[in-house]
């Protein structure tokens, strides 16, 4: 099993566990069109990823109201299916249902780009993250490089939406998202460096790999408790990247009215929303693998082989949505804050305890390493 | 570098003007140059109404006034209509009238902490404050049947006793409510977040506070030691023991807190007024007779006249509402209908300091300090 590198090769795996990989090969081989086969078990890969996010992100939406409701003392969805569970299928519904509306002002290819362009990201992010052993779509060498890159560019894509909105409130949102992501990205790569001073590697795989095992046998090697600083400080510079109370400056609903996509309806305002409980998502798993272990986990030794993808895609999934329940609780704790104040955390707060951070780590590597 | 000015309208239409209220803003980026408020997109006639109606019939009308807290508009008027025609009130009458209006002074303030902190982005005190404002509207549907438009207070006392079971209710209300402060108390107060929003903001000063007439939470936010229950008592209130909350800060945060505390202040009215209640069971003043109206379940079911005439004089009348001062100004040619009805509403008045309060903030600041302000619209607009 250990082979297995990410699931290209499971799926490689599993069709030679049925015996068929062989035949099908030969077919290809025979025909000499060896690549085609590639490409479908590519296809096969990323299609189960991409259904599995839109699962994911239609069960997100569930749950968030559930959580909201819980601390409100409600019950939230109930009525269609078990206990509302089917509510983000008639949510989709009604969306589709709706009508597409372009403002006569607004400037009509930039305006319907700018859902796609959100959304896009927001899947491709997930594309370096390891859901477990061996489930990884590719293992880039540059990962956590790639993670921060991609997410960069959910700014650019907010700022087109609120500028071919032309709309004021459209535009404030924009500008107050881009500013708090650029403000926000900085802490948020200068507490994930330090995870790759210990590791060496921005390759997700080996960090999820440095944190396997155990100090004295109880304590698993997690980067949390090495970098109990940097793990709060990626975390709120997370919250704030997601735009999630207490930092939801881009759609401010009391202030903004819905801030950039005020003006959107439909299907591309369901794009928007898509694109931020997958980001939810996404960032949880970043989350969890830079500081909480990946899917790695103290009882994973004692796992038979066979079930070593599955068990820890178990523990992965458990660990993100512990991550992803602390962020919809704090939402409904607490008030939001205002977009200077934001900043001026960000700037004055959040970069030095970062640089702060990083120093530490390498004084700790350095002492590490002399013994 | 140079910078064009952006006038936002927010609203009529907008999440947190609580209401069709309109500002016109003029920014410079997200700075507030000036804050114009335009008003008048719930104007319903009430004043000219009154002049329409008979006595009686403008009591539902003041219901509509302050939709949050409409007993002390209810209480208000009548108040006013008593003094007009010199009508005595039994004892047990005003018992039950400051419970109800004391009642409402909860529910408001709920209602306006709760929308306040919905405006900051946190939603769960709205739905914790809307859970305990549902046990009071309980309380009121058991008293007079409605929950939010009474129509109980009568001129010379009100229109039924109260019924079985109210006060033990009211008793569970005032001791489930004690813990819940404490909950709210826990969840904001202590929130970082929450006073960097409102510390600082929205800053008025007592003397300025004074020049524009604001009254109530709002002014004795600012250090202003004015309540009518204390400076000016009317009903039962000379009789009671409570303090006007007063803080100095005048900011957003000291008319949060201003708030809080006159909610506990005003459970510990609620249960004096509950432990000495009279018990003899007249609500009604003898002047207008208490006929037992046929096949009415209770007995003390009182009658007004239909044609109740005061006699021609005029009269302003006030009373500590909620939100402010709250005042009746009434013209009466002796016929069965107001001459004129002039209604100082304190959320008018309250609004005017806004401009003045979130000059060169930025929006979430007019946010922050205009929920402290705490208006609703069909007051502003009579």
């Amino acid at each position: 099993m250990g082979m297995i590198a990410n699931a290209y090769e499971l799926i490689i795996y599993i069709l030679e566990f049925f015996g068929v990989y062989g035949p099908i090969k030969n077919i290809f081989q025979v025909l000499g069109i060896e690549f085609v086969l590639k490409i479908i078990i590519v296809l096969v890969e990323v299609g189960i990823l991409f259904v599995f996010v839109l699962l994911t992100v239609m069960f997100l939406t569930w749950m968030e109201r559930k959580v909201v409701a819980m601390v409100q003392a409600r019950y939230g969805p109930m009525v269609t299916g078990p206990r509302g569970l089917l509510q983000p299928v008639m949510d989709g519904v009604k969306l589709i249902g709706k009508e597409d509306i372009i403002p006569e002002k607004a400037d009509r290819w930039i305006f319907t780009l700018a859902p796609f362009i959100v959304f896009i990201p927001a899947l491709l992010v997930f594309i370096p993250i390891p859901f477990g052993q061996s489930l990884i779509i590719s293992d880039l060498r540059v990962g956590l490089l790639y993670i921060i890159a991609i997410s960069a560019v959910s700014p650019v894509a907010i700022l087109l939406a609120g500028w071919a909105s032309n709309n004021k409130y459209s535009l404030m949102g924009a500008m107050r998202a881009v500013a708090q992501d650029i403000s926000y990205t900085i802490p948020l790569a200068l507490a994930a460096i330090a995870i790759v001073l210990f590791t060496g590697s921005l390759s997700t795989v080996d960090i999820v790999n440095a944190q396997s095992g155990t100090w004295f046998g109880i304590i698993p090697k997690w980067f949390i408790f090495l970098q109990p600083l940097g793990f709060i400080l990626f975390l709120i510079a997370s919250i704030a990247e997601m735009g999630r109370i207490p930092f939801d400056f881009q759609e401010s609903e009391s202030e903004l009215v819905a801030g950039f996509f005020t003006e959107y309806s439909g299907m591309k305002f369901a794009m928007f929303f898509l694109a931020e409980y997958a980001h939810l998502f996404a960032v949880s798993g970043i989350v969890v693998t830079l500081f909480l272990g990946g899917w790695s986990f103290p009882i994973l030794p004692f796992v038979p082989p066979m079930l070593v993808p599955l068990v820890s895609l178990g523990v992965f999934l458990v660990k993100t949505y512990a991550v992803i329940f602390f962020a919809m609780w704090l939402r409904d704790t607490v008030p939001r804050m205002r977009i200077d104040q934001l900043l001026n955390l960000g700037w004055k707060i959040m970069v030095p305890l970062a640089l702060l951070n990083l120093l530490l780590a390498g004084f700790l590597i350095t002492v590490w390493g002399a013994f | 570098m140079e910078t064009d000015e952006l006038i936002v309208n927010m609203g009529p239409v907008h999440p947190s003007t609580h209401g069709v209220l309109r500002f016109r803003l003029r920014m410079d980026g997200e700075i507030i140059k000036e804050c114009t408020p335009v008003l008048g997109y719930l104007h319903r006639g009430t004043e000219k109404l009154g002049e329409m109606k008979t006595y009686l019939q403008f009591i539902p009308y003041t219901d509509r006034l302050d939709y949050v807290s409409a007993f002390p508009y209810n209480y208000a008027f009548v108040k006013a209509v008593e003094e007009l025609a010199g009508i005595e009130v039994p004892l047990r009458a005003e018992y039950i009238r400051v419970i109800t209006m004391e009642l409402n002074r909860i529910v408001n303030h709920l209602v306006s902490i709760g929308s306040l902190l919905m405006d900051l982005g946190a939603s769960t005190m709205m739905l914790w404050g809307f859970r305990e404002r549902e046990n009071a509207l309980q309380l009121f549907e058991k008293l007079c049947g409605a929950r939010m438009t009474f129509n109980y207070i009568k001129p010379g006392g009100v229109r039924e006793d109260i019924p079985e079971g109210f006060i033990p209710q009211l008793n569970e209300f005032l001791k489930d409510m004690e813990k819940r402060i404490e909950d709210y108390e826990q969840l904001i107060n202590s929130n970082e977040i929450f006073l960097m929003r409102m510390k600082n903001i929205g800053v008025i000063s007592a003397e300025e506070a004074i020049n524009y007439g604001m009254t109530g939470p709002t002014l004795r936010g600012s250090g202003v030691n004015y309540d009518l229950r204390k400076y000016e008592p009317y009903s039962i209130y000379r009789d009671l023991d409570f303090r006007a909350c007063v803080r100095n800060e005048g900011d957003s945060y000291a008319r949060y807190l201003v708030r809080i505390d006159e909610m506990k202040e005003s459970l510990h009215i609620l249960r004096q007024v509950v432990d000495t209640m009279p018990e003899a069971k007249i609500v009604s003043s003898a002047k207008y007779g208490i006929a037992p109206m046929t096949g009415a379940p209770s007995a003390v079911s009182t009658y007004f006249p239909r044609i109740f005439a005061p006699p021609a004089g005029e009269v302003y009348s006030r009373i500590e509402a909620p939100k402010g001062e709250l005042g009746f100004y009434i013209i009466s040619d002796g016929t069965t209908k107001p001459y004129r009805v002039k209604i100082r509403s304190p959320s008018f008045c309250n609004l005017t300091a806004i401009p003045k309060m979130v000059q060169g903030l930025k929006i979430p600041d007019l946010i922050a300090a205009f929920g402290t302000i705490d208006v609703v619209l069909g007051d502003v607009d009579r």
